[in-house]
């Protein structure tokens, strides 16, 4: 280790010792104050409208008018039903009629929790922090990498390796000491869904898989609550409000859950995350600020429960004689919202049907049960299939980057080419514009993409198929075609199925030729060869 | 096409979004005509708009990732058989008019004259 490679960890540990600190700190002042806020309402015989401690439905009404009055010694003193600092942090969106002061009050007593901390988490939680939500529960089991910074606008470069929920509660609570803050330091698990939502009015989906993604929706129609539900992949992104309004399961005027929508999962091999697939940060961003406005929404109508509909209008879909529900307090019908950065125009709003009669989730015949939900004997994860890393290929069939770097440098021949030991042929399949970040010497480009759309004679007959080979296949064969094959990829992966599809194809020239991959890809030769190698 | 068989023929939009574009030249949105009439005479309707596209306009081999049931799509003899159904493959919504196609009659749906027929696949990432 270099001294600067000293004084770089000798700095981040000092850092990080102070955010731990500054940590302390605001917590103590936030005690400090709320403690303050008590005492002096104590004294004045103020009713507290402390955090959450009141439904929104049970505002005293003269608190809603603002009007109360309340003998303090001689004085008359005017108590308002906001502290005086939430006039001027909320006044621009206080005086907007879709909020107003109900409004405001709603978003004080309520509730929401984000399940993820990530790309579309830190935007929501920002926003919904900054509109005065009385409390915000956040739950994720990862750590800042730089790679997340360009998306997720809660972290920063100095709290790289710290625990995402306390990044972003460093974050918010800087933005808003006055919302409570609730870390959840886990990935969410079925077995403690319900209990954590339990404690919420709204649930925000933030996460990047399918199996959450169910998992989140069950809990939800379990829990009676409102779904939030975004994804983003490069350049789109999907909304959808979930559940809402939030009936128990078997009742038809509730809102759909996910399942409703899509009862299957995708087929593992389809999920593309954003690992691989690449994210545009304002892309995640816009439908995590999206969630956030829903939530908003959701909130500041106030959230319709069960006791809101009698049996009445269950029955017919009709609102009932005595309790009209305000028409403005009615669900939207369910729709998902489609975003899409590079077409006109970029967002569509397309009508989803409403619950499903048969859905395993929300109907009458439901089988995702509380029980089974807390025991854990439903595996989202095998439901949604993992995906099993890639064992295409035998060893003889591969190498290592040591042995492809000995290649290289001519200390050992490449296969079966004694006579020229450099001579090979090395391909890289990552795709063009991964490729344009970095490559090895020497190397050429063919997209696993195009390798995966060219049909192999379907059904094994090499020769007499398509009359119009693709370009890729004929150039391989044209060249030099006693030349052995690399094949190389960003992880390891796409090159064994590169490979198997390049023997399909018949490049092999019946096993004459040989075509192998390196093992663990470009990744590897970057660990272990060459250090100076881009990682991305 | 001649004049004479602009009766015979439907114009659609056809669009792909959340990845499925990538199937289809990549290329988010397809105008096209399609038969009015299927093979037996019957109106055209979705599951013969998904059969056409498996059969005209997808290049790519990979014919499971847009539709559930792959015989559809590469096995001429079926293509013969309209009373197939078409399922959607899982995670892939089908929109008529930006509607879920639940909503209109799924794979029974007649294709109407400049319908847009919206193929969505889910997005995971976050
Ligand atoms: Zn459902």
């Amino acid at each position: 280790m270099t001294s600067r490679d000293a004084q770089i960890v000798s700095l981040r540990n000092q850092i990080a010792s102070c955010e731990v600190q500054l940590q302390r700190l605001r917590d103590q002042l936030l005690e400090a104050e709320n403690d303050r806020d008590i005492s002096s309402r104590d004294t004045s015989g103020q009713i507290s409208l402390g955090l959450g401690e009141i439904a929104p439905e049970s505002l005293p009404a003269e608190a809603s008018e603002g009007s109360s009055h309340q003998q303090n010694g001689d004085k008359v003193v005017k108590l308002w039903p906001l502290d005086k600092h939430e006039y001027r942090r909320y006044g621009r969106q206080l005086i907007m009629p879709e909020i107003g002061l109900t409004g405001q009050l709603r978003l004080k007593s309520s509730s929401v929790l984000v399940v993820g901390a990530g790309g579309l988490g830190c935007p929501a939680a920002a926003y919904l922090a900054g509109a005065g939500v009385g409390m915000i529960g956040l739950i994720d089991g990862d750590t800042v990498e730089e790679s997340n910074l360009h998306r997720q606008i809660l972290h920063s470069t100095e709290r790289v390796a710290m625990p995402k929920v306390d990044s972003a509660i460093a974050s918010l609570r800087s933005l808003n000491p006055t919302v409570k803050y609730i870390p959840y330091h886990t990935r969410l698990t079925a077995e403690i869904a319900l209990d954590i939502f339990e404690k919420y009015d709204v649930i925000l989906d933030c996460t990047d898989t399918p199996a959450s993604r169910y998992l989140i929706s069950d809990a939800c129609v379990l829990s009676q609550k409102p779904l939030v539900s975004a994804s983003a992949l490069r350049t789109d992104g999907q909304l959808m409000v979930l559940n809402n309004p939030p009936l128990p399961p078997g009742h038809a005027q509730g809102g759909p859950c996910y399942r409703c929508v899509f009862p299957k999962p995708p087929p593992a091999a389809s999920v593309v995350s954003c690992g691989d697939g690449g994210i545009l940060g304002p892309v995640v961003g816009t439908m995590g600020v999206l969630q956030a406005l829903e939530t908003i929404k959701i909130i500041a109508k106030g959230i319709q429960r069960y006791s809101d509909f009698d049996s009445t209008y269950l029955q017919k879909g009709l609102p009932s004689g005595n309790s009209v529900p305000d028409p403005h307090r009615l669900s939207e019908p369910p729709s998902l919202l489609l975003f899409s950065a590079f077409s006109n125009p970029p967002f569509r709003s397309i009508r989803l049907r409403t619950r499903k009669a048969k859905c395993s989730a929300c109907s009458a015949q439901t089988t995702v049960t509380r029980e089974a939900l807390k025991s854990g004997s439903l595996d989202y994860v095998q439901f949604c299939g993992a995906v099993s890393p890639v064992d295409a290929l035998a060893a003889t069939e591969r190498v290592s980057v040591e042995e492809y770097s000995r290649i290289r440098d001519g200390s050992i021949p490449a296969e079966d080419t004694k006579t020229m030991p450099t001579e090979h042929i090395l391909v890289d399949v990552r795709e063009k514009v991964q490729f344009e970040l970095c490559n090895l010497d020497g190397s050429m480009n063919i997209p696993y993409s195009i390798v995966a759309r060219s049909s192999s004679s379907e059904s094994g007959k090499p020769s007499s198929q398509a009359p119009s080979e693709d370009d890729w296949v004929a150039q391989l064969r044209t060249l030099a075609n006693d030349k052995p094959i690399y094949v190389v990829c960003r992880l390891g992966n796409d090159s064994q199925l590169a490979v198997r599809k390049m023997k399909e194809m018949g490049l092999d020239s019946g096993g004459t030729r040989w075509i192998g991959d390196i093992r663990n890809g470009l990744r590897a030769w970057m660990k272990r060869i060459d250090p100076d190698f881009p990682e991305y | 096409m001649s004049a004479a068989s602009t009766e015979d023929v439907v114009p659609i939009t056809v669009e792909f979004s959340g990845g499925l574009e990538m199937l289809f030249s990549n290329e988010r949105k397809h105008k096209l005509s399609i038969a009015a009439k299927d093979e037996s005479g019957l109106n055209s309707n979705v599951a013969f708009l998904v059969r056409y596209l498996c059969d005209n306009l997808m290049k790519d081999p990979r014919k499971d990732l847009f539709v559930l049931d792959g015989t559809v799509c590469v096995v001429p003899e079926h293509v013969l058989s309209p009373a197939l159904t078409i399922q959607r493959r899982p995670g892939i919504l089908v929109l008529i008019n930006d509607a879920d196609w639940e909503l209109e009659g799924e794979d029974k749906y007649e294709i109407q004259k400049g319908d847009n027929i919206l193929f969505v696949s889910t997005l995971h990432g976050g």
